[in-house]
């Protein structure tokens, strides 16, 4: 529709401008006046506080790039030179190595909420779909900025994750070389890996926006999982929510902050501060915390191809969950049995977590095949069976009924079940 | 393992009897090594190093680790952080030699400087190995860091020496102690009572001299920890008021919600 | 982008005014604490591109005086930047001294820029103040400009024996760093 827009801002130059690019009526609509459900839970916060993670991320990775050199014989160094010489070097790289953390947390919390609240189902398949693209993103970036420093697990780290790809057949041994450029990791691989991470990031905000843009066209899921009906359902995103995820960007801050100032190496292994030796791999070798989970399945499968197909298909098993869950309801909350399995699911990630942080001995390798095979069980069998067995709750008639009501959910029978502010 | 810690503390609520299952049951083949815990000026939200330790801790270095170890990352200007006074660090700085290039071009040595990074004991890594039977001593600039355990860590290797088990097969040229892994260690036993003299005093026990050149470590693998902590403290405590005020701002927006 | 869902029945933010004004108060206080916050995040950041502790701790370099002629001059780096050190003749030292300060762009007498006792010696940052060229003049081989001193290829600035500009756009005249005789040959720069 070509033309110019007819602004309402009163403000000339702002006027002008917005006549021309209307992109402060864009930011009122989407952010201003945005309707958006009345019953959010803090849990709703998450998808803010990981836009401000991104944003802190960005912030000192390009301060710290000022600074890094991405040479073998110095990478390790340089990052040492950061910490100790550059004003505020060690604010910027405990911020930024602790930052990747903090980004998986908050985006796993994310994750986990849009499992339990259903936010998944029509029409929002491809606003999940393309959440699971940012969560790999996420994945490729952190592990090339966890090379950087060139320490013994970032070198191990590497040459074990890009040895994966050997697993396929025929092609897997070339793929390996290609992603080295050499026949080890070595050089080239700092310095491509380097130049990758620089540039991930702003990959992740192109479909960040792509992400952002969708859910601006279906509208946010929310608690009770059923659609606005009308006015009396929705608030203005400003200043309801722009202030609820303020509160919960300073808590998380804090929380943040706390890591960084005083346990600036909890998420950190010591191994890591002994330069990279490719003659010597460390003891104990793992992943940062947030691949453990899929080192555990990798591990939990006897095959080498095997494994490496159960990893990535675990998460290529969410791209098609929209379609594996077959409940027309959307929120756990009125899916009582669905409730315990999602729960249960938790639970197998967690212990795949702690698999993934022990040698494959004893008990760890049997809880790790026990949840690696509950995992997909789960979204493969369950899922889909679940849908058609399961009676779910009836639903309450709108938000704002359930929201008056102070816990009701309308024509609900003993309706505690259906409190839109239980679960903070 | 510090990633099997942290999951097992924050999994730890959540998981319940299948934890508990997996915790019985006995660890693998390798014995784990309890170091006992010490008490460190710098540990803690508020702790700072101990200055007095940590100038000891540098004699230590000075006087007996930097005949094999190296500290590369560190310059001897770092050292203005314990508190020694740019004269000193001039002194101390001077009656070293570094390698340089003369002018007539050729490899020499001149006094080094503070801004010099001190000076490692041999020129590369194969040299180290070739005067120490093959063993190679690790740098330590950020040994602290380097290791599970950290200062607790160093400091029971320095004063965990001893005779081996009578049931214990030593290598050659290897020595027996208890907190190392594996409990061979090429390094003899380095410290002993008045290896150093204090200038201040204090009895040079093997205990106080490791006491010291941990804290001196510390401080040489975490030379922002102060800073860090004061700012950490002040960061903290914004944020907590600004919290307060955010929250009390979205009741108020809220209150005609609800 | 277009919205499925319907517009908001109630227009942002506005409610009875029976405690608004504490509630205006106490946002202010929230967004004067974020800005406060934001700035103090920003500080950090900014000065991480401040010179390091160790680019300002290679502070000072000495400088052997001994085999420089008379007449000529030499270039040694102090910061990264060139330094000219030039062994002045007699007649150079009474031309720098003998300028009117009125004929200067940017009066400064040759006293004030070299040390009592040691005039034979000039001492000065080796980059043309108009945009940071080096100027030529070292080299025996140099063209000197009308004043004797150095003359920048750039922009055809021209300097005296006591480095100062005499000629073209360059404002100021030649730097002076910090230095000083340590014997009556060798300086420290720095």
């Amino acid at each position: 529709m070509a033309g110019l827009h007819k602004s309402e801002i009163e403000n000339p130059v702002l006027n002008w401008i917005d006549t021309r690019l209307p992109v402060i009526t864009m930011m009122q609509k989407e952010y201003g006046v945005f309707p958006t459900p009345r019953n959010f839970n803090y849990l709703w916060n998450f998808g803010a506080l990981a836009m401000v993670v991104l944003m802190i991320m960005i912030a000192s990775g390009i301060l710290l790039a000022m600074h890094y050199t991405p040479e073998k014989t110095m990478a390790f160094d340089s990052v040492e030179a950061i910490m100790r010489d550059v004003n505020f070097g060690w604010l910027l790289r405990y911020g930024h190595a602790n930052g990747a953390s903090m980004f998986f947390i908050v985006v796993y919390i994310h994750i986990f909420r849009g499992l339990y609240y259903g936010s998944y189902k029509a029409p929002r398949e491809l606003l999940w779909m393309l959440g699971v693209v940012i969560m790999l993103l996420m994945m490729a970036t952190a592990f090339m900025g966890y090379v950087l420093p060139w320490g013994q697990m970032s070198f191990w780290g590497a040459t074990v994750i890009t040895n994966l790809f050997s697993a396929f057949p025929l092609v897997g041994e070339h793929i390996v070389t290609w992603l080295w450029g050499g026949f080890s990791v070595d050089n080239p691989t700092l310095n491509r890996f380097f130049a990758l991470h620089y540039l991930l990031p702003f990959v992740l905000i192109g479909v960040i926006f792509l992400h952002v843009a969708a859910l601006h066209i279906t509208g946010s899921n929310n608690p009770l999982g059923i659609d606005p009906k009308g006015p009396q359902d929705t608030l203005p995103f400003h200043p309801y929510y722009t202030i609820k995820d303020s509160v919960g960007i300073c808590v998380f801050l804090i929380v943040y902050a706390a890591v960084v100032f005083f346990a600036p190496n909890l998420f950190g292994e010591p191994d890591n501060y002994i330069p990279a030796n490719p003659l010597a791999t460390p003891a104990e070798i793992v992943p940062e915390w947030y691949f453990l989970p899929f080192y555990a399945i990798l591990r939990s499968v006897p095959d080498k191809l095997g494994g490496v197909l159960m990893m990535f298909g675990s998460i290529i098993v969410l791209f098609v969950l929209p379609w594996l869950d077959t409940s027309p309801v959307r929120s756990a909350r009125f899916r009582p049995v669905y409730r315990v399995f999602f729960w249960l699911q938790l639970l197998a990630c967690i212990v795949l977590g702690m698999v993934g942080a022990h040698r494959p001995e004893g008990i760890w390798v049997i809880l790790g095949r026990v949840s690696t095979a509950w995992y997909f069980l789960h979204f493969l069998v369950i899922l889909p069976l679940l849908g058609k067995l399961e009676r779910p709750l009836p639903l309450p008639e709108s938000i704002s009924r359930a929201v008056l009501r102070g816990g009701g959910g309308g024509p609900l029978p003993g309706g505690a079940t259906a409190k839109p502010m239980e679960k903070v | 393992m510090r990633a099997a810690r942290l999951l097992t503390l924050f999994g730890a609520p959540a998981l319940g009897l299948l934890a508990g299952l997996a915790f019985a049951t006995p660890a693998g083949a390798e014995e784990e090594i309890v170091l006992p815990k010490q008490n460190w000026s710098f540990s803690g939200p508020f702790g700072t190093f101990d200055r007095a330790a940590a100038q000891r801790g540098f004699q230590v270095y000075n006087e007996v680790c930097s005949n094999c170890h190296s500290l590369k990352l560190g310059y001897y200007r770092n050292l203005a952080g314990i508190d020694l006074s740019e004269e000193q660090i001039k002194a101390i700085a001077a009656a070293k030699s570094v390698p340089t290039i003369g002018d007539d071009g050729q490899p020499t040595e001149r006094p080094a400087l503070p801004s010099d990074h001190f000076r490692s004991p041999y020129p590369n890594d194969k040299a180290a190995r070739a005067a120490l039977n093959g063993a190679l001593p690790p740098d330590l600039s950020v040994i602290e860091k380097a290791r599970v355990g950290g200062p607790d860590y160093i400091f029971g290797v320095l004063t965990g020496y001893g005779e081996p088990p009578a049931d214990m097969k030593m290598g050659d040229g290897m020595n027996y102690n208890k907190y190392f892994p594996g409990h061979q260690i090429a390094m003899p036993q380095p410290l002993q009572d008045d290896q150093v003299t204090y200038a201040d005093g204090t009895k040079a026990t093997i205990e106080q001299e490791a006491r010291d050149v941990v804290t001196f470590l510390t401080y040489m693998a975490n030379p922002e920890m102060e800073q860090r902590k004061r700012m950490g403290v002040k960061v903290i405590a914004f944020l907590v008021l600004l919290t307060g005020v955010t929250y009390a701002v979205k009741r108020k927006v809220w209150a005609d919600v609800h | 982008m277009s919205v499925t869902a319907h517009a908001p029945g109630h227009a942002s933010g506005h409610e009875p005014g029976h405690d608004a004004g504490k509630r205006d108060f106490l946002k202010l206080v929230a967004a004067a604490g974020a800005a406060v916050g934001v700035g103090a995040i920003v500080w950090p950041m900014i000065d991480s591109m401040n010179p390091s502790a160790d680019v300002l701790a290679l502070g000072s370099v000495e400088v052997d005086l001994a085999p420089v002629p008379v007449g000529q001059a030499i270039t040694v780096v102090w910061r990264g930047k060139p330094m000219f050190i030039r062994h002045r003749s007699p007649e150079e030292i009474k031309a720098a001294q003998d300028v009117k300060l009125s004929q200067l762009t940017d009066p400064q007498t040759d006293a004030e820029r070299v040390k009592a006792g040691h005039e034979q010696w000039l001492v000065v940052i080796g980059i043309c103040t108009h945009l940071g060229c080096i100027p030529l003049g070292n080299k025996p081989t140099d063209p000197r400009g009308e004043y004797g001193g150095w003359f920048c290829p750039c922009h055809g600035s021209q300097y005296d024996t006591s480095g100062r500009v005499r000629h073209g756009p360059a404002p100021l005249n030649l730097a002076l760093a910090p230095y000083e005789f340590t014997s009556d040959t060798k300086i420290k720069i720095g």
